[in-house]
């Protein structure tokens, strides 16, 4: 039997790209207590223990085969100002956007202002 | 140029359609995404960090001005209005959306442009010499020799499912602006020494990637006419004996290198003699047919050099400047080729934005014969150009930002996407880029340091070709942080070498540093006349290396 995949430290959010636009979103609980996606990542579902990372991952499984998103993955964050940060440099710059044009990507309010919830 | 046939038009557009159809089969579920990825990474699609990126081919460089305009639509409607030209000589969009892409292919066929074959285990766009067909130094156009590789490389069934990737290069000219020896095909079109005969030296086994290797030589004058059945012998040997096992062993480079240079020529030829030649290679009249699409264009006669153009420039010393850096030696007397930086100091390299990409297209049609070249160095060429027109086009280009006078030169630097964009990067590299390119920003400094090629990559797999730079640089990560290992000596021409690594990797923010003190080792070192490789290859590393280390203790 194959190991179980590693999973990242705690905290860790869950983040993919959206399959139509192609744009980052992030697994948050709407207002029916039901796993969403947001584009905003300041408002994406911090998960702090494994009940809760297992959660997101069976929403990443789903997600996946009903074609919504593709490249689900957990990413562990630091909480900085009450806002969950991922820790690497490589998915910090995912949810913000090239580093070299601050004008793009979320950091200039690409798909945030739009409307937060898909 | 070469303009598509009934044939053509038909192939691609019902390529448009199957892609319209695998995009709808993947959003209603028909099929998963591990399905789906390889269609669409066939169709140029890739998913990138923030969003899709789509790769268009463009085809040894060249480009019309109707595609080029075609280009900056479709960067403003789909896109965020700009493109990035990459050292494939393509063109990458950064943000489409899946939904668009079938749009955006059929606006790409409306003006004979595709992205078939920009990905996947297959014979990719066939790349060339950017100054094909007027610089002095060349002795056969290579378009028309990329243009019929092209057309028996395009859905080739038997070479479709290669172990990996495959890249050919052709350069017609002494001096190789095409990067040949890092290609897995280099043809150099050279004359035979006793026949005086146009023929092809092949050269198989070059590539950059995590084994950087530079080509080995297998023929030294194969005829034209052969060229396809041999081309055809060597992609059999790699398809029979490429390594499929593993994908960082895979290319034919590993081949070459594995079972030896002799050994592999020996499977070659082997190969070529069992081969039906005459039903394999080209029908002369179908090569003629390609060649009359590249013929010398219609040259007004003029004297060699313009009085206008010699007037302008002693009036204007930053013209005279942009004249000498950014023009070359043309075949047709009173012309030039000139070169438009995408390098402004501070903008990412090989970026221009539609508007840009309008300016050039308008400059192309109104001064060039409608024409435009993509350099591997992530610059534009406008071919064909009267020595007397120049100053205006500095003028209008000017205005928009593109008149650096830097080819070449320090800040002319190749810089892949890196983790700003690419998904399979380890580090950024534009940032890296502008850095130095705000450190050595005065145009009399870079004129001083003079020919200086530096060559960035966010990763190992080498897109920003830092091996074949005179100064590399290759982003990694290191214990969680960025850090920016440095090599010296490499070079992209005829003289093709791999740069060696300097010492322990860097972060970013001691990068220009680290430059300034190699640079200032080459200006307080050369001879009369040295250029910085030159310098490089007479004094050796071992006084860089010290300037380095400097950099090196005092970070650590």
């Amino acid at each position: 039997m194959a190991a179980a995949p590693k999973r990242v430290p705690l905290p860790a959010i869950l983040l993919a790209n959206d399959l139509l636009d192609g744009d980052v979103v992030f697994a948050v609980t709407d207002a029916n207590g039901q796993l969403a996606w947001t584009r905003d990542p300041a408002l994406a579902l911090v998960a702090s223990d494994d009940p809760a990372a297992e959660s997101l991952e069976a929403f990443a499984a789903a997600e996946l085969a009903g074609n919504r998103v593709v490249d689900a993955y957990l990413v562990d964050v630091a909480m900085e100002t009450g806002q969950p940060v991922p820790r690497h440099f490589r998915e910090r710059f995912k949810t913000l956007g090239p580093s070299n044009r601050p004008d793009l990507g979320k950091q200039a309010g690409d798909g945030i202002s739009a409307g937060q919830r898909v | 140029m070469y303009r598509y046939d009934e044939f053509d038009e038909r192939f691609v557009r019902e390529r448009v359609a199957q892609f319209r159809d695998q995009v709808a089969r993947r959003l209603d579920g028909s099929i998963t995404e591990d399905e789906f990825k390889p269609l669409r990474l066939k169709n140029g699609v890739y998913l990138q960090l923030h969003a899709y990126m789509l790769r268009i081919a463009i085809p040894y460089g060249t480009l019309s001005s109707k595609q080029l305009r075609q280009l900056a639509l479709i960067g403003e409607r789909y896109d965020r209005g700009y493109g990035h030209f990459t050292t494939r000589q393509n063109l990458q969009f950064n943000w489409p959306k899946l939904r668009d892409v079938p749009e955006i292919l059929d606006l790409l066929a409306d003006v004979e442009m595709h992205c078939i074959q920009t990905s996947g285990n297959c014979i990719r766009n066939v790349t060339a010499d950017h100054f094909a067909g007027v610089a002095q130094d060349e002795i056969e156009d290579p378009r028309p020799t990329a243009e019929l590789i092209r057309q028996w490389s395009s859905l080739h069934p038997e070479f479709d499912y290669l172990p990996r990737k495959f890249k050919i290069a052709v350069t017609g000219a002494e001096h190789d602006r095409a990067v040949i020896k890092a290609h897995d095909i280099g043809l150099r079109l050279r004359r035979h020494p006793d026949t005086h005969e146009v023929s092809y030296e092949v050269s198989v086994g070059g590539g950059l990637g995590r084994t950087p290797m530079i080509g080995k030589v297998v023929r030294d004058y194969l005829p034209k006419n052969d060229l396809l059945a041999f081309l055809e012998a060597i992609m059999r040997v790699y398809n029979l004996e490429g390594r499929r096992d593993n994908k960082y062993k895979a290319r034919v480079k590993i081949l070459v290198h594995e079972i030896g240079v002799e050994e592999f020529r020996r499977r070659v030829e082997e190969e070529f003699a069992r081969l039906d030649g005459p039903s394999v290679n080209a029908d002369p009249a179908e090569v003629a047919r390609i060649a009359d699409y590249f013929k010398t264009p219609d040259y007004e006669v003029l004297p060699a050099t313009s009085r206008v153009l010699e007037a302008t420039k002693a009036a204007n010393p930053a013209f005279a400047r942009w004249i000498e850096v950014n023009t070359i030696p043309h075949k047709a007397p009173g012309y030039a080729a000139l070169t438009i930086s995408l390098k402004p100091v501070g903008e990412a390299p090989g970026d221009a934005t539609s508007d840009q990409m309008r300016l050039v297209a308008d400059l192309a049609e109104q001064y060039s014969q409608a024409e435009i070249r993509v350099t591997h160095a992530q610059n534009l060429v406008l071919p064909y150009v009267r020595q007397r027109d120049l100053f205006a086009i500095w003028q209008r280009l000017g205005e928009a930002g593109l008149a650096s006078a830097n080819i070449g030169l320090i800040t002319d630097i190749i810089s892949c996407p890196g983790l700003d964009y690419c998904a399979l990067a380890t580090a950024r590299s534009i940032p890296i880029a502008q850095a130095i390119q705000h450190r050595f920003a005065d145009d009399n400094r870079q004129k001083a340091i003079g020919e200086l090629n530096i060559k960035i990559s966010g990763c190992i797999n080498a897109c920003g070709h830092h091996h074949v730079g005179h100064i590399g640089i290759l982003g990694l990560e290191k214990r969680g942080i960025e850090s920016y290992q440095i090599t010296l000596g490499g070079d992209a021409t005829e003289n093709a070498a791999i740069g060696e690594i300097l010492g322990p990797g860097l972060a970013a923010e001691d990068v220009p540093d680290a430059i300034e003190r190699i640079v200032n080792v080459y200006l307080s070192e050369r001879a009369e006349g040295e250029s910085f490789i030159e310098n490089v290859r007479r004094i050796g590393l071992a006084p860089f290396k010290a300037a380095f280390q400097e950099v090196a203790h005092a970070v650590a």
